[in-house]
């Protein structure tokens, strides 16, 4: 398993390789500078500006001079936020993003699990009708819908939590972003739950162990759980992905200074060496959770084998 | 099974017994056709401001049937250009995915060995590009052309797709009638396109209709921060986010475009999911 770790963790060089070259093609590309917007300056100091930060050299030197800088973990300084480098503004943003991540990641887990089984139990009820249906509901209705009426109703008309802003992220302050965020994995880890466990709950072990006469509540805990949550593990790897887009939404309704936000603005303000930064961050961190959820798999079902 | 009738009255059959999805399916027609033809019979039109009735809340007196935005712009016409958009972005990038994909895919499955391996390496490694940065990367580089909008979406959602026929195109490959046709002389291209891709057809009208719902609401994520459909012209995605901007005072304004949205998107999903089991019954 260490190999295939190993071997994982290598192969994923070439891709963060792949996105760092498209992230900094395509935004060189895109008409404008990061330093157009500014107010009308002198062209000597304008070249300056851009001699001090390379941008006067041709393309393929400024990117072999990035991706040397990218192979030990510089990621440049940011144009945007003079004197501050792309590193700092992550390691100031990325902890926001972590900490409502991983809320909703857990909050997500809990309840929809939760539901899951609960459903899978009561298979054909209303309660199994219903809390599906409203599954379906909570797949289907994006976060920046979500978000802004979560808002509506808890900040706007009841007044029981504020409407946005962060403030060292107190707990009042991460109930509503972190829910907004939650919303759709929650429907969706229910349904998968509930799908493995009415398979689990029909399989010839769950038999015995009901016909030893073992309480509900023991089978389902000692028994069925592991076997249940293989198919929830191959889920969160790629559910990573739709959190980083949902936290960029999530940041912008809530207004959370996290590096969603600066990718934004960073994007629309040129900031090529912050805006490609935050893209390459991203794609490492979707491939570490895919390496993790296979891993995952690997521990929780002996039949996996990895190569 | 009836063996008399053909493969698609067979699907046709199949479908009308999904109660929810020809529901679906006539809600999503009538979006369409609304969409298509109350901006033709009105008498008024989606950008012109009218300060005389400025953020009125919707009522059936008055002409304003779901009331009007903070220009005074009618919102009923507003939502219905924002579906216009958003089905017209929708269905066009999913065309476009489904045409890269079914190709990738095909060639992939039928050529087999190393080209096959490598082509679906790429799809490995696509799959691991954090997508919306990289759409809201290309927006930036073709400006905000909705046309050209349509086109990045598309370029970049096809990997399902191709992934999911490469696998059909792996089993049709042993069937007999491959094997009749590759010796009496069809191969390469000429193989792909009249004998894998037709055979193909009802797998990829399932995620065809699957894609629709997924571009779509790509489309609003981006309106919603601004970096897609730009004002005057509206999508449901930036009607949304106009509406999240005004709720505290006027909350009908993110209502209505906000159901508008998760309708469209609920409907082809319950399609989709008809069609599957519309077109592939065995996969239930």
């Amino acid at each position: 398993m260490l190999r295939y770790a190993v071997h994982r963790f290598l192969s994923a060089i070439p891709t963060l390789l792949l996105v760092a070259t498209l992230a900094f093609v395509l935004l060189h590309a895109a008409p404008g500078g990061p330093f157009d917007s500014d107010k009308r300056i002198l062209p000597a100091i304008q070249q300056s500006i851009e001699a001090k930060y390379h941008l006067d050299e041709p393309l393929w030197r400024q990117y072999l001079r990035y991706l040397s800088d990218l192979g030990r973990g510089d990621l440049g300084p940011s144009f945007q936020y003079r004197g501050t480098s792309v590193n700092e503004i992550i390691a100031q943003g990325f902890p926001v993003d972590l900490t409502v991540g991983a809320a909703a990641i857990v909050l997500a887990l809990i309840i929809g699990v939760a539901i899951g089984i609960n459903a899978a139990l009561r298979r054909g009820s209303s309660e199994d009708y219903g809390s599906m249906a409203i599954a379906i509901v909570g797949i289907s209705t994006p976060v920046f819908v979500v978000a802004p009426l979560l808002v509506l109703v808890f900040a706007v008309n009841l007044h029981w939590l504020p409407a946005g802003d962060w403030v060292g992220g107190s707990v009042k302050h991460l109930v509503l972003p972190s829910v907004a965020l939650a919303l759709p994995y929650i429907a969706y880890i229910a349904r998968l739950m509930r799908a493995s466990t009415i398979e689990v709950m029909n399989s010839p072990f769950i038999r015995t162990a009901r016909s030893k006469g073992l309480p509900l509540r023991v089978i389902i805990l000692r028994h069925a759980l592991r076997p249940t949550l293989t198919p929830l593990v191959s889920f969160l790897g790629p559910a990573i992905a739709g959190l980083i887009t949902g936290s960029i939404v999530v940041e912008s309704v809530f207004g959370l200074p996290g590096i969603g936000r600066y990718f934004l603005t960073g994007a629309l303000n040129r900031d090529y060496t912050l805006v490609v930064g935050i893209t390459v961050l991203y794609g490492a961190l979707i491939v570490l959770f895919n390496l993790l959820a296979d891993l995952c798999y690997a521990l929780i079902d002996p039949r996996v084998r990895l190569r | 099974m009836r063996p008399t009738h053909g493969f698609w009255r067979q699907a046709f059959e199949r479908l009308r017994r999904q109660r929810m999805s020809v529901a679906a399916g006539l809600v999503l027609t009538a979006i369409a056709l609304a969409c298509l033809l109350i901006p033709m019979l009105s008498s008024s039109d989606y950008y012109t401001p009218h300060y005389e009735y400025l953020s009125r809340t919707p009522t059936l007196a008055g002409g304003h049937w779901l009331g009007t935005d903070p220009l005074g712009r009618d919102m009923l016409l507003r939502v219905m250009w924002g579906c216009r958009i958003s089905l017209a972005i929708g269905i066009t990038a999913s065309l476009i995915s489904v045409l890269i994909g079914v190709a990738w895919g095909a060639i992939a499955g039928y050529a087999g060995g190393a080209t096959d391996s490598s082509m679906m390496r790429a799809v490995d490694i696509l799959y691991s590009v954090p997508y919306v940065p990289f759409v809201i990367v290309l927006t930036l580089l073709f400006g905000r052309q909705v046309w050209l909008l349509f086109v990045a979406i598309g370029l970049v959602s096809w990997l399902d797709i191709a992934r999911i026929v490469r696998g059909q195109t792996l089993a049709l490959k042993q069937r007999e009638f491959i094997e009749a046709a590759r010796v009496s002389g069809t191969h390469g291209a000429a193989m792909i396109t009249r004998h894998i891709v037709p055979n193909l057809i009802g797998i990829v009208i399932v995620y065809a209709t699957l894609t629709i719902p997924t571009v779509i609401l790509f489309e609003a994520l981006l309106s919603f921060l601004g970096l897609g459909v730009q004002s005057p012209l509206a999508s449901l995605g930036s009607l949304v986010a106009d509406g999240a901007s005004e709720m505290q005072s006027h909350p009908h304004l993110l209502i209505i475009p906000a159901v508008f949205l998760a309708l469209i998107t609920y409907c082809f999903n319950y399609l989709g999911d008809g069609l599957r089991d519309a077109f592939d019954p065995r996969d239930r």
